[in-house]
């Protein structure tokens, strides 16, 4: 019949754009299922952050263990202060460990990169709210080219 | 001008809002998702292969001068879902469904199907204009999503298969560049507001048509020259308050 | 004007214009209940328009409009709603839906307002088609049937409900000399079997005094003649014996407005 033929064809329809739906929000976006909640937050003062934007990601060996939640400028020291979102998962870092500003490739997207520290009697792993402070700033690509041409035309005279 | 937006704010409270009717409703609603959505499915996937096909071939060529041809990805896929998707699937959706639309309603009107309507105590809104309405802005979201995601497939067409960018970093980099809330939330609601505009107006010129050959032909070149304004309009103050910051 | 007692439509002193073009001025007619009547007059002097004041689909400029009782233009779109079930138009076009076929066509007022089940449904269906002899087209689309046909498709359509008035608009008009013998049959068995009150706007002389038992002759805004066929054919109304014997030139000219002839060649 013609209705039940429509139906079908609706019904198509709408399966088919589901599909494409889902299509891109797990190739294109891919977007995490896992809504994980079990997170712990980490403070990171800085000279000069660069590009480092909010979402940007924490990566340890180039694995994204956390992203960059919030920026803010410290009123008092007028010094950039990330905040950075952990997984719970890895919750394993001790405070000797240091974050820098790194960028993938020449031109690419800034990241923060923690380097873990090394662990002894004295020291003790990062917890929730903890500052890590030993922290190195991006670089900054004008500021180096100035620091080059100044060390070049001193060593001239 | 005034007048005119009046009634067709009125037609659509009429249609949307005065006694809506589940259980007549929805065999109308699936009718028309038919006429409106399944009938625009070929050219909206047509289209979206080609232009994402098209992008992915241009964009290589600039991007291979600079050595960053890995970027095709995201440039394919954030093209089009931040602009290209929801607005040409809109375009085509007035030039295919919207002129069909206005053409139908035009006909029904000189053909007097609309006053009998009325004269058997059946609300032309509630049983003409409501389920149009619905199944147009119900259809032209789900045609962009799909337009999205063949343009996608067509872009890697081209710049895995043909120009042989590597097949992982294609997905990887795309994946990283492209974020759930900015891109495809904004996609989806960019292509409602298109739709809506876009069937509405549809709507209102075929109601309000001159019920003559002639009235006819000239709502239907309205609608789709009114239509297109529209969206190209909405889609700069949309793009304006989502991208903004 | 005398109007009669039991009328099922009165209109008083009705008038309706278009922007700057006045249709009717002062119009009063009454329609007796369970006869035939007719209205009359030349094209274009807005017939269809007094069928679409008289069911509320336009409104008119001053005067009242009475169905039963009930001022169509001062009652609530509910009411108004009510009433037009028991009333029902014959579309000039046919006006059936296109995209539904003839039995849908007949039982969609059924199902929109009756209530009744599919299987009564289908039994009034096919009852009303058999009156107008198209049982067996029940299943054909209104694309695939003639004019005439089509016509009464409408007319199936349009006793479905079973009303008390049914108004015909121009039902004669454009068809073959054996389709509006059916249709005229058609109009003329139905308002007997159903006591049914009918009106007819026809510009078709000699169909409509054939049926009619009442007539009206509309022409330049207003009534200038009424009656029964038989009144009217004594007549000695300049106008409308031009009309009734349809003579090319008379009170209404051949010439439309210009000025004068010789004039305007020699300049």
């Amino acid at each position: 019949m013609l209705t039940r033929k429509i139906e079908l064809l609706v019904g198509l329809f709408l399966l088919s754009a589901l599909a494409a739906f889902l299509v891109l929000v797990f190739k294109v976006a891919n977007v995490d299922v896992k809504v994980s909640d079990d997170t712990y937050t980490l403070y990171a003062k800085f000279s000069n952050i660069g590009g480092l934007k909010v979402r940007s990601p924490v990566k340890v060996g180039g694995v994204v263990v956390g992203r960059v939640s919030h920026i803010e400028l410290d009123p008092k020291s007028l010094m950039p202060i990330v905040t950075l979102t952990m997984d719970e998962r890895y919750h394993q870092f001790t405070d000797t460990s240091s974050v820098a500003i790194l960028t993938s490739g020449l031109l690419g997207e800034q990241f923060l990169g923690l380097t873990p520290g090394f662990e002894d009697d004295d020291t003790s792993i990062l917890a929730n709210g903890d500052r890590i402070d030993d922290t190195h700033s991006a670089l900054v690509l004008e500021d180096l080219i100035g620091q080059f041409l100044y060390s070049m035309s001193s060593k001239d005279k | 001008m005034v007048r005119g937006l009046g009634r067709a704010g009125l037609m659509l409270w009429g249609a949307i809002f005065i006694a809506p009717r589940p259980s007549k409703g929805v065999p109308l609603l699936i009718k028309q998702l038919y006429v409106i959505g399944v009938q625009s499915m070929i050219i909206v996937l047509v289209s979206g292969l080609f232009i994402g096909m098209v992008l992915a071939l241009q964009g290589y060529t600039i991007l291979v001068d600079f050595g960053t041809e890995d970027s095709l990805g995201p440039m394919v896929a954030l093209s089009l879902l931040r602009e290209l998707g929801p607005v040409v699937t809109a375009l085509l959706f007035a030039g295919r469904a919207g002129s069909a639309l206005t053409a139908e309603l035009g006909l029904m009107k000189s053909t007097e199907q609309l006053s009998s309507l009325e004269m058997m105590a059946v609300d032309p809104l509630r049983q003409i204009i409501a389920p149009r309405f619905w199944a147009g802005v119900i259809s032209m979201p789900l045609l962009a999503v799909m337009f999205v995601a063949v343009g996608v497939y067509g872009g890697y067409l081209v710049g895995v298969e043909w120009k042989g960018i590597d097949d992982g970093s294609f997905w990887s980099i795309l994946q990283a560049q492209v974020e759930w809330r900015q891109d495809i939330v904004n996609c989806l609601i960019k292509s409602v507001a298109f739709a809506v505009v876009v069937t509405w107006i549809a709507l209102y010129r075929g109601y309000y048509a001159v019920p003559n050959p002639e009235g006819i032909s000239r709502a239907t070149t309205q609608t789709v020259v009114q239509s297109s304004l529209a969206v190209l309009a909405l889609d700069f103050v949309l793009t304006a308050m989502m991208f903004a910051s | 004007m005398t109007l009669a007692q039991d009328s099922l439509v009165e209109i008083h002193n009705l008038g309706f214009s278009r922007g700057q073009h006045v249709i009717y001025d002062d119009i009063s007619l009454s329609i007796p209940r369970g006869k035939v009547t007719a209205i009359m007059g030349p094209s274009g002097i807005g017939k269809t328009t007094l069928l679409k004041l008289i069911a509320g689909q336009l409104t008119p400029d001053h005067g009242q409009v009475l169905f039963d009782g009930h001022d169509i233009h001062k009652i609530n779109r509910k009411q108004l709603y009510q009433l037009r079930k028991r009333m029902s138009m014959l579309f000039q076009s046919g006006a059936l839906f296109t995209d539904m076929n003839v039995f849908d066509n007949v039982a969609f007022a059924l199902r929109e307002h009756s209530g009744l089940d599919e299987v009564i449904i289908r039994r009034i269906v096919l009852m009303k088609l058999e009156a107008v002899g198209l049982r067996g087209a029940a299943q054909l689309m209104p694309s695939e049937l003639s004019g005439g046909m089509q016509r009464r498709a409408a007319l199936a359509r349009a006793i479905a409900l079973e009303p008390d008035m049914v108004m015909y608009d121009e039902p004669f008009a454009g068809q073959d000399p054996i389709a509006m013998g059916v249709l005229v049959k058609l109009i003329r068995d139905l308002s007997s079997a159903l006591n049914l009150t009918s009106v007819v706007v026809s510009h078709d002389v000699e169909e409509v005094m054939s049926i009619a038992d009442y007539v009206y002759v509309v022409a330049d805004r207003k009534v200038i003649a009424h009656g029964t066929p038989a009144q009217l054919k004594q007549s000695d109304n300049q106008q409308l014996q031009q009309f009734l014997l349809g003579e090319p030139d008379g009170p209404v000219p051949f010439h439309y407005p210009a000025m004068d002839y010789q004039k305007e060649l020699i300049g």
